[in-house]
């Protein structure tokens, strides 16, 4: 890397994940994303910041991954004429991201797709919520979305949502079909935009560590870690190893969790609610467990910055052994009844194929592309403690299918009870929250982790009061939502609740 | 096929009451009162107007074999134009506002509304009346029960539906 761009100053960010910092220009900032491509690597994500205050125009912020490290790639925009290229052409996952930093903060991509995302009629179009001097209640507008038309013989539209029938996040989808074959699937999301970047400003420490936590209340231990990371790097405190072991067995526990819950809801999807009911059971012994050890179900705000509140004493973690011991047993016997139960295979096995090439192409990350032949892991790729390195097997899938995303998540399963139970069985003594450090203002704080669908990035700026002057969170299924659109092609119609229950996607996440 | 029958076999009822005396009075009341008020069933029409999607996870749970809302007399229906009730999560976002309208004038009368979670009865942690979020339901639709809690549990879940309909009963 440094070699191929030995005119740019790439700086060691501090904190744990292994991260530089570089500035760069617009040219630079396009070749820096051909070689990172080139080499494998792939895009994280991409947000803006507001700057005018500091006479510094607008910013734009970059985060790639190659094999090594984390780069966040700053690029610094005009005032007037705030505008960089369009990356999508070299990152697929981009336009999604760059649609949406139009909408909050007017930064404009010169080519790609230019569409609202975020933006449907809160705001009129000429307002940019992220910007410091926007009014803070805009008029709401009338707003029409240009989908994209498909044309031909017998193709007629089916739109889906907001409102879907289930029990389920909002989200809008139009299927071109011929008969009850999907020609086409376009997403439309936004519909749970609550500001939450916006929101996150000026907030102290501690209560934006708890907005931050419910970004996606399904990933709450990987977004809490997550921020807890950035704000540690960016405050010089480094938590306790007690306190990183438990978040661990906190983050392991909530990937358990959604697997059981994802495994019975896709069962049940293909018509088999006899897994529906058993996994919907274990959800709840594990949720249960934690009431009594955690004395909360869902222990949203156990990760703290600093380290974790709550310690677990002895009698605890044998709660916990014993509550992960009986689940793994009844793992290992549900799966030998799906792997054996003929009509469950025939609608998992080659439903929403992604390929590998396609998996790759496209920048799918997380539990879905390790569906698709992926073995990429931020637990094994930084092995952040107390992850060590390569402490578990990549679980990893070849076909793509929904049987593979749901093979992943039964041997994910399992290893995540495998992780807690080695680091319960040896847990460090010692405290179990430090206090935090005197803030670095505006230095830019990065923490990631892997969450269960995938890598959490959240990134954030202090300001010289150590309040929260930006934050940016972001959700692995920023990447997989668009392979959904071409894993559903040529599946039929009734095919896509199985399917997209395979996928599981966030829409909290993404709409932020 | 036997796998399975076994595993049914070795997993037996495991439909509260046993260990939680709380729910299964609960449980009962519940289907004594739907039976009361309702005739025959209360059909539930979920609305998510925003949520971070955690309130739903707990609603999810109410139809684990526990708490086994359908033996109840309980259940979630696809269609407001079916149901009795509305179970509102979220901060209202801006852009879900016009949504949730819609899904409560789709409810035939007379109609009930559950707002489930902090972010229902308040906003919760992403507020009030900002750009994005309109904050409480009962800033959109007229609301008959507000039930606490981030998330809230299904107990808490299960009392706030029972609130509900005794709410219709006296009426
Ligand atoms: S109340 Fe809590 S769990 Fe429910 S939507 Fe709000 S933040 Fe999420």
């Amino acid at each position: 890397m440094r070699e191929h761009f030995s005119d740019l100053n790439f700086e060691t960010l501090p904190g744990a994940l292994p991260a530089l910092r570089v500035a760069v220009t617009a040219a630079r900032l396009v070749e820096l994303c051909r070689h990172v491509r080139a080499a494998g690597g792939r895009l994280v994500t991409l947000w803006g910041e507001d700057l005018r205050r500091e006479d510094s125009g607008f910013r734009l912020c970059v985060v790639l991954e190659d094999a090594d490290d984390l780069i966040a790639a700053e690029l610094p925009l005009d005032a007037a004429n705030p505008t960089y290229p369009d990356l999508s052409e070299i990152f697929p996952s981009a336009s999604r991201m760059q649609r949406a930093t139009f909408d909050l903060l007017g930064l404009r991509t010169l080519g790609g797709d230019q569409r609202p995302w975020l933006r449907h009629g809160a705001w009129p179009a000429e307002v940019f919520p992220l910007r410091h001097d926007a009014p803070a209640l805009p008029p709401s507008v009338a707003h029409d979305y240009p989908f994209v038309r498909v044309e031909g013989e017998g193709v007629h539209e089916v739109p889906v949502g907001p409102v879907h029938a289930g029990t389920i996040e909002p989200g809008h989808f139009r299927f071109s079909v011929v008969g009850e074959k999907v020609l086409r699937l376009e997403e439309r999301f936004g519909y749970t935009h609550k500001g939450i970047e916006k929101r996150a400003e000026g907030l102290d420490i501690a209560a934006g560590a708890r907005l931050v936590a419910r970004v996606c209340g399904d990933s709450a231990a990987a977004y809490a870690w997550a921020c807890a990371m950035a704000i540690e790097a960016v405050t010089h405190t480094t938590p306790p190893p007690r306190a990183l072991v438990l978040r661990g067995v906190l983050l392991e526990r909530e990937r358990l969790a959604n697997h059981l819950g994802d495994l019975g809801g896709i069962a049940n999807d293909a018509g088999f609610a006899f897994g529906q009911l058993q996994f919907s059971r274990l959800k709840e012994d594990l949720l249960r467990a934690n009431e009594k050890v955690w004395g909360r179900r869902y222990p949203m705000d156990a990760i703290v910055p600093g380290g974790v509140c709550g310690d677990i004493d002895a009698e605890a973690a044998r709660i916990l052994i014993a509550n992960m011991d009986a689940i793994a047993a009844e793992i290992r016997a549900l799966r030998e009844i799906y792997d054996n139960h003929a009509g469950l295979q025939d609608r998992f096995m080659s439903a929403g194929t992604v390929t590998p090439e396609l998996s790759a192409r496209l920048g799918m990350v997380g539990l879905a592309a390790r569906g698709s032949g992926g073995t990429h892991d931020w637990r094994n790729a930084h092995a952040l403690a107390p992850y060590a390195p390569m402490a578990h097997a990549a679980v990893s899938h070849q076909s793509g299918d929904v049987a593979a995303r749901v093979a992943v998540r039964f041997d994910e399963a399992l290893v995540s009870i495998d992780l807690c139970r080695q680091w319960l069985a040896q847990l460090p003594a010692g405290a179990i929250c430090v206090p935090l450090g005197a803030p670095h203002a505006g230095t830019l704080g990065l923490g990631g982790v892997e969450g269960w669908r995938g890598p959490v990035l959240v990134a954030v700026r202090l300001d010289t009061g150590g309040r929260i002057a930006r934050c940016h969170p972001h959700d692995p299924s920023w990447h997989n939502w668009p392979v959904l659109e071409h894993a559903i092609m040529d599946n039929i119609v009734p095919d896509f609740p199985l399917i997209n229950k395979s996928f599981n996607l966030a829409y909290s996440g993404c709409d932020l | 096929m036997w796998r399975l029958l076994q595993q049914i076999k070795k997993v037996g009822l495991v439909s509260e009451p046993k260990p939680a005396p709380d729910a299964t009075m609960l449980q009962r009341q519940l289907q004594e009162q739907v039976r009361r008020v309702f005739g025959r069933a209360l059909a539930i029409r979920q609305v998510d107007a925003g949520s971070c999607n955690g309130c739903e996870l707990e609603i999810h749970a109410l139809h684990n074999p526990y708490y086994n809302l359908e033996g109840a007399g309980i259940h979630f229906v696809a269609s407001p134009r079916h149901a009795d009730a509305l179970l509102v999560t979220g901060p209202v976002s801006r852009h879900m506002a016009e949504a949730l309208r819609r899904t409560y004038d789709a409810t035939p009368e007379p109609k009930l509304v559950i707002a489930a979670g902090d972010c229902a009865a308040c906003g919760g942690v992403f507020g009030e009346n900002t750009c994005a979020t309109i904050g409480a339901v009962a800033n959109v639709v007229p609301v008959d029960v507000v039930v606490r809690g981030c998330p809230p549990t299904p107990t808490a879940l299960l009392q706030g539906i029972l609130a509900a309909i005794s709410k219709r009963a006296s009426a």
